[in-house]
């Protein structure tokens, strides 16, 4: 009996010593400088108009955004929180939407923060006067009014109800700026200013080495930031960022490695690295264009699709390729997205390859192509374009198709697809921020400014139509899924390839960052702490 | 006159007597690493002509059952991270090498040999701007001048080889200048000028022969030239493109990446670039040597 009663007080107390361990370690620790690496450059340092990564990474933690993705629950699609405002809502026809704005806020020059400044943010972000670029209006197509009944308040008012609307403004791009410096400096002087409310306050720019940024002690989230400062070392070479890591002169790299390099991470540094992995909102396309001849018979389109074996593809390429999962035109694990059966249906997601290549065999034949031979416009970038450029290559042979690759910079590569259009078959890639399926999926549309197949189908810009328009769910995905059998399957105006997936090896002191959907986002900082 | 055509024939015969299986020979008997050189210029050369005949897996066909494997019987030199063989590459690889190189090396020399020979026998204004437009041409650093014309050419092995064989003209044209200008003043172009021989006939009956030692060595040392700097464009993106094997296309592909963990996917490529280079070489450094009476008898 003593025994027992011995063993159980041991064994509470060891059981209380690890929970009391275990909440230890996990309890924030402040201070430190978090080093990490950038393969991308800078621009400019407005948010308003830039869309690349090599912004994001150094500059979104000065600024603050209206609502954003859930730090905590990043990797949700649908899981929006509050930034600078303190609650937001909804009128039930969906037409109004109110913001609550912080009453606690102040720009790191010492100016309070009002519902002017989001007002003069987003004047400037959805009705940009001529001359200043905004790369999100599109996204805001919707909104009629904005306005501030009184100093705390915002007021969206839209012409149409959109399923689209509170995801377009939690967009990482979508910083809040000052309306003094707005209306003293112009619409241009955050291209090369900062003065934001986010965590973190500017230090330092050096074009080519780094942004370094120190602790904002006026942040509005309580206890926030942890770090005391955090420096972005700009380093384009994947090499190089692998070295920082290894050499923990860099702790994390948000966008991602490849599978091979996080293994060599892991392998030679053990526990030490910790791996975080996800889909990525992000996937590769092939774009025929559709003035180009044979591409103009949807024929010899469906046979390039139906030749691809995407099942198998994926889980040779998963191991050394930043792809993974096969998908339709939504991102995988959102309630739009098709599930695998539905998939299976459409052609060239057929889980019965050679039925599938007998098919595209026959289709080449009765189009008169069964000798085609095309070229393919590849970007010159490794992960995942080279890869991916390759391996379609060897996936058309088998249907008797030879091409031949003509992969340049991306320079010369976006030349071709905006201005010149003078490709046959061209290599694309859709990627976003936000998983916003319906803004997402505009990419697919003839009239849309980001598609190069140079089609126009009408069936196609009245299903997404309503697909904007719709309040209900279940219809919403009920058009997403004739949307989708259109644009991959029946017309086959696209051709997918795999939705690209993230891979992020991190110094395993580095905490309270989690892997989102996107490498756009969760980017603001201040959950991270480093436990050293 | 006829003692000038005496004169003349003399000269052939003398010419005559160095045939290519003597030059052969001497290079074997005094040059053994040229002649090393000699047998991996060969091997290359039969692996390009040969490559259908002696590879063991298509090279371009992914097997991805058989990814990043290490050296084997079933994969001589491993596979790549599309588990396309190694071995089959590189043999391939050689006819995209040599393909480029002899082209580039061939048409730089020949050209170079024409300008070269035109500029010494012509002399005064034609030679001062000849000579300018070779020095602009020089003062460019070859692979620079190949990036720029690959720019603007676009890739694949045709605009290679015009980029490679462009920046080699002005080397070989200088060099070929200089031995011009030595043979233009041998009393035997005096007496075909002096038969009335036009200007063509002269430069490439009387002139060009004479400097084939010079042509050949610079012949020689631009195919090493010419390889490797195939192999500098691939490896920077600008060359043939995947899937076609190429050696510096398959260094980039595995240099960054499966250095450290497939080794073998950098170390084949890079080895097929050095020998290649270094026997070529080795193999016109022994010509030099064998073509020049001087360094002849040492």
């Amino acid at each position: 009996m003593k025994l027992k009663t011995l063993n159980l007080l041991v064994g509470t107390t060891a059981a209380l010593l690890l929970a009391a361990n275990v909440a230890a370690a996990e309890t924030p620790k402040r201070g430190g400088i978090l080093n990490f690496v950038v393969g991308s450059k800078i621009p400019s340092m407005d948010g308003h108009m830039e869309g690349t990564f090599g912004m994001i990474h150094p500059i979104r933690p000065f600024y603050s955004t209206l609502i954003r993705v859930n730090p905590a629950n990043p990797s949700s699609t649908t899981d929006f929180v509050c930034d600078v405002c303190s609650s937001f809502s909804s009128s039930d026809d969906g037409k109004t939407h109110t913001f609550a704005i912080r009453k606690d806020i102040k720009f790191h020059d010492g100016t309070p923060l009002t519902a002017a400044d989001v007002k003069a943010t987003y004047d400037k972000l959805v009705f940009p006067p001529k001359g200043i670029l905004s790369l999100r209006k599109k996204f805001f197509n919707m909104v009629d009014t904005i306005t501030t009944p009184d100093n705390y308040t915002l007021v969206m008012k839209l012409k149409y109800p959109s399923p689209t609307f509170i995801p377009s403004v939690a967009m990482p791009f979508n910083f809040i700026y000052s309306k003094k410096d707005l209306d003293t400096h112009g619409y241009k002087w955050h291209q090369k200013n900062v003065n934001g409310t986010g965590a973190f306050s500017f230090v330092e720019y050096q074009p080519g080495s780094h942004v370094t940024g120190k602790r904002f002690d006026g942040y509005h989230h309580e206890g926030k930031p942890y770090l005391d400062g955090y420096k972005a070392i700009s380093a384009p070479k994947m090499a190089v960022r692998l070295q920082a890591i290894r050499g923990d002169r860099a702790a994390i790299e948000f966008r991602g490695f490849p599978p091979k390099a996080r293994d060599d991470l892991v392998k030679a540094l053990g526990d030490k690295i910790t791996v975080q992995e996800g889909d990525w909102n992000c996937s590769l396309l092939v774009t025929p264009n559709h003035k180009a001849k044979p591409f103009d018979d949807k024929r010899v389109r469906r046979a390039l699709t139906l030749a691809v074996d995407r099942w198998g593809g994926s889980k040779a390429l998963s191991k050394i390729a930043i792809v993974k999962t096969p998908g339709g035109v939504v991102f995988p694990s959102h309630p739009l997205a098709a599930t695998k059966d539905e998939l299976s249906k459409i052609p060239g997601f057929w889980t019965d390859i050679k039925k599938s290549r007998a098919e595209a065999k026959r289709l080449l034949a009765e189009a008169g192509q069964s000798n085609l031979t095309f070229t393919l416009l590849n970007r010159a970038v490794d992960q995942p374009y080279r890869i991916l450029g390759v391996w379609l290559i060897d996936q058309w042979r088998q249907i008797g198709v030879k091409v031949t690759q003509n992969a340049v910079p991306t320079g010369p590569w976006v030349d071709s697809l905006r201005k010149k259009k003078d490709y046959q078959v061209a290599i694309d890639a859709n990627c976003q921020s936000i998983v916003n399926p319906i803004v997402d999926v505009s990419k697919f549309l003839g009239s849309a400014s980001n598609n190069y197949a140079q089609y126009t189908d009408e069936p196609m810009e009245k299903m997404h139509a309503a697909m904007s328009r719709s309040g209900d769910q279940a219809e919403q995905r009920k058009i997403m899924r004739q949307f989708e059998q259109r644009v991959y399957g029946d017309e086959a105006h696209i051709i997918p390839t795999l939705w690209w997936y993230k891979i992020n090896p991190h110094r395993s002191y580095v905490k309270g960052w989690k892997i989102a959907p996107s490498h756009y986002l969760n980017q603001h900082l201040d959950q991270v702490w480093l436990d050293k | 006159m006829a003692v000038n055509e005496t004169y003349i024939e003399i000269q052939d015969e003398v010419l005559a007597e160095r045939t290519w299986g003597s030059v052969a020979k001497d290079l074997i008997r005094r040059q053994p690493l040229g002649a090393a050189g000699g047998l991996v210029v060969i091997l290359m050369i039969s692996a390009a002509v040969f490559s259908n005949q002696i590879d063991m897996y298509d090279p371009e066909v992914n097997d991805f059952g058989a990814m990043l494997q290490a050296p084997s019987w079933d994969h001589l030199f491993g596979t790549d991270e599309f588990g396309r063989d190694i071995y089959s590459r590189i043999v391939h690889g050689a006819r995209t090498a040599m393909l480029v190189g002899f082209t580039a090396a061939i048409l730089g020399s020949t050209i170079g040999l024409l300008i070269g020979v035109t500029s010494a026998y012509f002399g005064g204004w034609v030679d001062i701007i000849i000579q300018r437009v070779v020095d602009i041409l020089i003062a460019f650093p070859s692979i620079i001048l190949a990036l720029a014309i690959v720019i603007i050419l676009g890739r694949g092995v045709g605009p290679v080889i015009v980029a490679i064989t462009i920046p080699l003209i002005p080397n070989c044209a200088r060099v070929v200048r200089s031995s011009a200008l030595a043979v233009r003043e041998i009393p035997y172009v005096d007496a075909a000028r002096a038969m009335g021989y036009g200007h063509v006939r002269i430069v490439l009956r009387y002139i060009s022969p004479n400097i084939m030692a010079p042509y050949l060595i610079m012949l020689t040392t631009f195919l090493g030239q010419a390889i490797l700097a195939e192999a500098s464009l691939s490896y920077l993106g600008l060359g043939v493109q995947e899937p076609t094997p190429a050696w510096g296309l398959m260094l980039k592909s595995g240099a960054e990446e499966y250095a450290e963990s497939a080794p073998w996917a950098v170390i084949f490529p890079g080895v097929a670039i050095s020998l290649a280079v270094f026997g070529f070489n080795l193999f016109g450094d022994a010509l030099r040597d064998v073509l020049d009476p001087k360094l002849r008898d040492r």
